[in-house]
């Protein structure tokens, strides 16, 4: 293999990923926002995890549904 | 796991690395001020025989605020953060306190030997990474147990989702990691060729290919300890601080994903003019400029979570350092990039701009995120108000007052510096010699110093702040949901 055939795998290979990880991001971009709006999924209900974080406060979303509902309830 | 009833955060390791970040950000500053005294008093330099001049001095500067004072920031808050937003208490496990217990040991020993070996002159002569292989090794073993933390609280957390501060610490670990360990390669002489002594080493990597992997390692140290952690810490303690919810949530994920895929392709704009291939060199320009993008992202993210609420900021004192301390890391990502564009890296490397542009983000962002974070973090762990808010306050302005004579003095001089190397005669003769220079920027070299003692002084009433706090100071009876209480 001589480098000049290196050089050229480097070079489209460095271009298709810059390519392929660009799509990617923008594609997560959209599909945050199009979760958000189609009700799907409520990304910003995740702050509260910064300002209710008392131990024996509401999860807001539990690991163990069953486990933390008896958890819960004890508090 | 337990029930979480009556089970109460365990601040325990938190506490040591508080204690630890004081500690070593009094050292790592004190030994900072002396060295830009140094520079502008060249006498200085023989106040303590060989142990006391510039070269042995800076990297115990260097390494000591960044792997000392920031890292143990670090640790302190992940101890407490990690627990609060995972809803879990280290008091649950008894394998992770003992964990945390010994990270925090060896880390306390592995920091005496690296400020021994760099005083006693053992380096390996490469920037932000001078540590000879035995403490390499300790390094990485403080590390890897650091990890085992991370994960093993995530393993029992109660919380689903992980916070967007975790995501931040999670990519310190693995990013430190990964940087830590390639750019450290090295071949210990006395083992393979009986040359030298037992701890001293050589880099793997040669030539221009070294270059490239030690400023691949530097560039993203910058990111992995001064950026992305101090995010982590941002996203948590401004929020719960003003009682204000994350601006944008969204916008928190995709400044992370955007953060992640182009910062490690920077660092090849510290090599800009020299022997590395010019593509890497165009390519590192590049991604610098795009880097504006994610950095922005997320300290407009933080801006507008202040959103109506801008009267907390005049009664508020830590909510003015979070806040300035998100305006610094806008200004410093903002020169960076303009820093890293080629025409203008002609004129700025190798100057004083350069130490100037790493000092409003290092003082200005990771100094006053770590203190505003400890300030934030005493009361809970201590369960007293913070002694003085009247210091607090003192030490806000006079820090600041210093943090600006620090920068604009570096951006005179160096901006000076750079037009005076390169001014030509008419013949095309250099215009000036390097005394001549000299001449022209000692007063800035001056104002440098006496801004770095101004923010050494705002240390030292932090420190004396957070003592009084744990020793002295009203005790409170229900932890405060947001504002920290202070007398």
């Amino acid at each position: 293999m001589d480098m000049e055939f290196i050089r050229n795998i480097q070079g489209w290979g460095y271009v298709s990923m810059i390519f392929i990880i660009t799509i990617g991001l923008y594609a997560y971009i959209y599909h945050l926002y199009k979760s958000q709006r189609d009700g799907v999924k409520d990304y910003e209900k995740y702050s509260n995890m910064a300002l209710n974080d008392e131990i024996d406060d509401t999860l807001v979303e539990a690991k163990d549904p069953q486990n933390d509902a008896k958890d819960n309830k004890e508090r | 796991m337990q029930s979480s009833n009556a089970i109460n955060y365990d601040y325990t390791v938190a506490k040591y690395f508080t204690i630890s970040a004081i500690v070593l950000g009094i050292v790592g500053m004190s030994v900072g001020v002396l060295i830009a005294f140094q520079l502008a008093f060249p006498e200085l330099n023989n106040l303590f025989g060989e142990y006391g001049t510039f070269g042995r001095l800076r990297p115990i500067h260097t390494d000591g605020v960044a792997f000392g004072f920031t890292v143990s920031g670090i640790f302190a808050t992940w101890f407490y953060v990690g627990q609060r937003v995972l809803k879990v208490s280290m008091a649950e496990s008894k394998f992770l306190m003992f964990i945390g217990k010994l990270q925090f040991w060896l880390y306390i020993i592995g920091v005496a030997v690296a400020v021994v070996s760099l005083a006693l002159g053992y380096t390996t002569s490469k920037e932000y990474a001078e540590f000879e292989w035995p403490v390499d090794i300790a390094i990485v073993v403080v590390w890897v147990l650091w990890g085992v933390s991370i994960f093993g609280l995530i393993g029992i957390r109660r919380e689903k989702v992980l916070y967007i501060s975790v995501w931040y610490y999670i990519a310190t670990f693995l990013g430190v990691a990964m940087l830590y360990v390639f750019n450290n390669m090295e071949v210990p002489t006395y083992f393979v060729s009986g040359m030298g002594n037992w701890f001293h080493s050589v880099s793997m990597y040669a030539g221009s290919n070294d270059a490239m992997v030690q400023w691949w390692y530097g560039h993203n140290a910058v990111a992995f300890v001064f950026t992305v952690p101090i995010i982590a810490m941002i996203y948590y303690f401004l929020p719960k601080e003003s009682g204000q919810p994350v601006f944008s949530y969204k916008l928190s994920l995709l400044s992370f994903w955007g953060l992640m895929f182009v910062y490690l392709w920077a660092g090849g704009h510290h090599l800009l003019y020299s022997t590395v291939p010019d593509w890497v060199q165009t390519m590192a320009s590049i991604f610098s400029i795009i880097l504006i993008l994610p950095s922005w992202g997320s300290a407009i993210n933080m801006l507008l979570t202040m959103k109506g609420e801008w009267g907390q900021l005049k009664e508020n004192p830590l909510v003015k350092f979070y806040v300035l301390a998100s305006t610094f890391y806008m200004l410093s990502t903002l020169e960076g990039p303009i820093q890293a564009i080629k025409s203008v890296n002609a004129l700025a490397h190798f100057t004083d701009w350069i130490p100037g542009h790493v000092h409003d983000g290092t003082l200005g962002w990771v100094g006053f995120m770590i203190i505003g974070a400890i300030f934030h973090m005493a009361p809970r762990m201590f369960k007293k108000e913070i002694y003085s808010k009247k210091l607090v306050e003192a030490q806000f302005w006079l820090q600041t007052t210093g943090i600006v004579m620090y920068f604009t003095s570096m951006w005179i001089s160096g901006i000076t510096q750079g037009m005076m190397w390169r001014a030509t005669d008419q013949y095309g003769n250099l215009a000036y010699s390097f005394i001549d220079t000299v001449e022209v920027l000692h007063p800035y070299w001056t104002l440098r110093a006496v801004g770095g003692s101004f923010y050494l002084i705002g240390v030292f009433m932090w420190a004396y702040n957070i003592y009084k706090t744990a020793t002295s100071s009203k005790a409170i009876e229900k932890e405060p949901q947001y504002a920290t209480p202070m007398a």
